[in-house]
């Protein structure tokens, strides 16, 4: 398969970091730079290939924390397992809502509200229902045990988020090669078309939506082992569907590296506010809605277009012209 | 009662949609916004929120104006996931600066006519809500009448029907999206004035209203001014029966399920016609 070594010598170089540093500051920052390329990526497989904006991808990931947290506080069943089933009852969760909100053909904006609206129904059960400790959160013992999923240093942490990014690459990068990518990106650019052509355009959404809900719910689930606690605001809080859907977007909507390249820059430019204005609530968010805004006015297709662009430089007129030809169709 | 300001809300979205075909994520955290502006005329300046709202509407009418004109319709390239985008980001950026330089902090508005209450037959009514009820429908008629018997509002219709041949017609479309932007804008500045004698306001405030006024628009059928009054008022009873029976924090999931449900199955709203 061809891009596999971008993929590979990317990872390896990734790999590298523990070696180099020590420093725990350095590596939780890059272990939360790779989780937001980890839920970014889910989020890219139905928003950049498929053009589905999801605006609640806080549910999945939301899902795969809490099993994994729940089925070990309150199951006593051991964390890896645990991981394993919070990513198929992300899955399952993607599944559910894909199915009825596509057979009910939501698109566009409908979309993007009905994928708020699971989300956030999801979030009021989880802050008061007794089994996710309501409002108080859920916390998993302590337990430095690898069996226990738990670490006393943050390399092993860091290498396990690395795989699971890894790995979500090439899912994406397979999926980009196979027929079922290639209908994914014909029903992006015109359902009407696709359809018409014998693609099952529900089916093929719903099954991106599966997809794209297990890769965010990997993101959970790690979420849970590495911080050890979660409450309904985390899990399934609004932030989490932002990050999502900005990581690929700054990247490069429908490309293999948009979101681990769009979380590093988000990350980094959300780090550089705090230190220049000091670490006050809300202000990372302010940074990120002004990065929002200004990619999509200058850059809609994020860095990933930008860096296309320098190899076959449009003339101006040409693109001036296409956007006139976008305005009138 | 509750449910006036509701529709009051959802008129402002359902505006904005009727003729931009746009959702606007940024509605709640421009509700906030005007909140606050409510709160600190009051507070600063000891005006009353009910003759504030005569300065803070036209201000959030420009405040509007400028948004789409200067920032939403450049950026979005006229593309409508672009818009999404804008919004939220839009949405994003006024929530959180509200929330970095006043805190998490509510705050509410002390006013000596707060509590009062006037009999009207078997029932007490709160004096606020009396106002604000009375307020939301004289809103609404003069918005129709903006709408039927001005040039601008005219152009609006227009524009809201057949763009490119309202364009043809030297209508400046991007002038009349601005302008119904502004509309909407000023709906909320009316709403957070009408609202802050009784609620409290912190920066996530507009969270609350946003996807209750979400639902509305989509019950009473995107861009229907009638369908917006009907559908506040139904999901405020909505809102208080299930209040009532499921308690204060399941309470709110009612009115998620309606969304959900009207969505799945009725996506035109109740009146609209499916297409």
């Amino acid at each position: 398969m061809k891009g596999v070594a971008p993929i590979l010598g990317a990872v390896a170089l990734l790999g590298l970091a523990p070696l180099v540093t020590s420093s725990n500051v350095v590596l939780n920052f890059l272990i939360l730079v790779l989780l937001i390329a980890l839920v970014g990526q889910g989020w890219n497989l139905l928003g950049g290939y498929g053009g589905q904006y999801s605006f609640g991808h806080a549910a999945f990931f939301g899902t795969g924390a809490y099993v994994t947290a729940i089925l070990q506080t309150s199951y006593g069943i051991n964390a890896w397992v645990g991981f394993c089933i919070g990513i198929v009852a992300g899955a399952l969760i993607g599944a559910a809502t894909g199915a009825l909100s596509f057979r009910s053909g939501l698109k566009g904006s409908y979309f993007a509200l009905v994928t708020l609206a699971f989300a956030e129904v999801l979030r009021i059960i989880a802050s008061a229902a007794p089994i996710t400790g309501a409002g108080v959160g859920t916390l998993i013992a302590l337990d430095l045990r690898p069996g226990a999923f738990q670490f006393q240093s943050r390399a092993p942490f860091y290498w396990i988020i690395l795989s699971l990014v890894a790995a979500s690459l090439m899912i994406v990068r397979a999926i980009e090669e196979s027929r079922f990518g290639a209908y994914l990106v014909a029903l992006r650019e015109n359902e009407d078309a696709a359809q018409a052509l014998g693609v099952n355009t529900t089916a093929i959404k719903t099954i991106a939506m599966t997809i794209s809900a297990a890769i965010t719910a990997a993101g959970g689930c790690f979420y849970a082992q590495y911080f050890l606690f979660i409450d309904a605001g985390i899990a399934y809080g609004p932030w989490i569907s932002i990050e999502a859907l900005l990581a690929p977007i700054v990247g490069g909507v429908g490309t293999v590296f948009g979101p681990l390249l769009g979380s590093l820059v988000v990350k980094t430019l959300g780090e550089l506010g705090k230190i220049a204005a000091g670490d006050a609530p809300g202000l990372d968010l302010v940074v990120y809605g002004c990065i929002l805004i200004l990619v999509v006015a200058v850059a809609p297709r994020g860095i990933a277009g930008i860096l296309a662009d320098r190899h076959r430089l449009p003339s101006p007129k040409a693109s001036r012209r296409t956007s006139l030809e976008r305005n009138n169709g | 009662m509750t449910g006036a300001v509701y529709a009051l809300i959802a008129l402002g979205l359902t505006l904005i949609y009727g003729v931009l075909h746009i959702i606007n994520f940024a509605h709640g955290a421009l509700l906030t916004a005007a909140m606050f502006a409510a709160f600190f005329a009051h507070k600063l300046l000891g005006l009353d929120p009910y003759i504030a709202a005569f300065f803070l509407t036209p201000l959030f009418f420009l405040l509007g104006y400028g948004l789409q004109r200067f920032i939403i319709g450049p950026a979005a390239h006229g593309e409508d996931r672009n818009v999404l985008l804008v919004t939220l980001g839009l949405a994003i950026v006024i929530q959180n600066a509200l929330l970095y330089v006043f805190r998490a902090d509510t705050r509410t508005v002390d006013l000596p006519y707060a509590f009062d209450v006037i009999d009207v037959g078997p029932a007490s009514l709160a004096v606020p809500r009396v106002i604000a009820f009375i307020a939301v429908f004289a809103v609404a008629l003069v918005l129709w009448l903006i709408m039927r018997r001005t040039d601008t509002g005219k152009a609006i219709r227009a524009v809201a029907k057949e763009r490119l041949g309202a364009e043809l017609s030297g209508i400046e479309v991007e002038h009349i999206y601005a302008v119904t932007f502004g509309l909407g804008t000023a709906c909320l500045a009316i709403a957070a004035c009408l609202l802050i004698p009784t609620y409290y306001v912190n920066p996530h405030v507009g969270d609350a209203f946003v996807l209750v006024s979400f639902t509305i628009v989509v019950l009473g059928g995107m861009g229907s001014v009638a369908g917006a009054l009907i559908g506040g008022i139904f999901i405020g009873v909505v809102e208080s029966l299930s209040g009532f029976y499921l308690g204060e924090s399941l309470g709110q999931i009612s009115i998620f399920v309606t969304f959900i449900l009207v969505l799945l199955f009725r996506p035109a709203g109740l009146f609209g016609a499916r297409t």
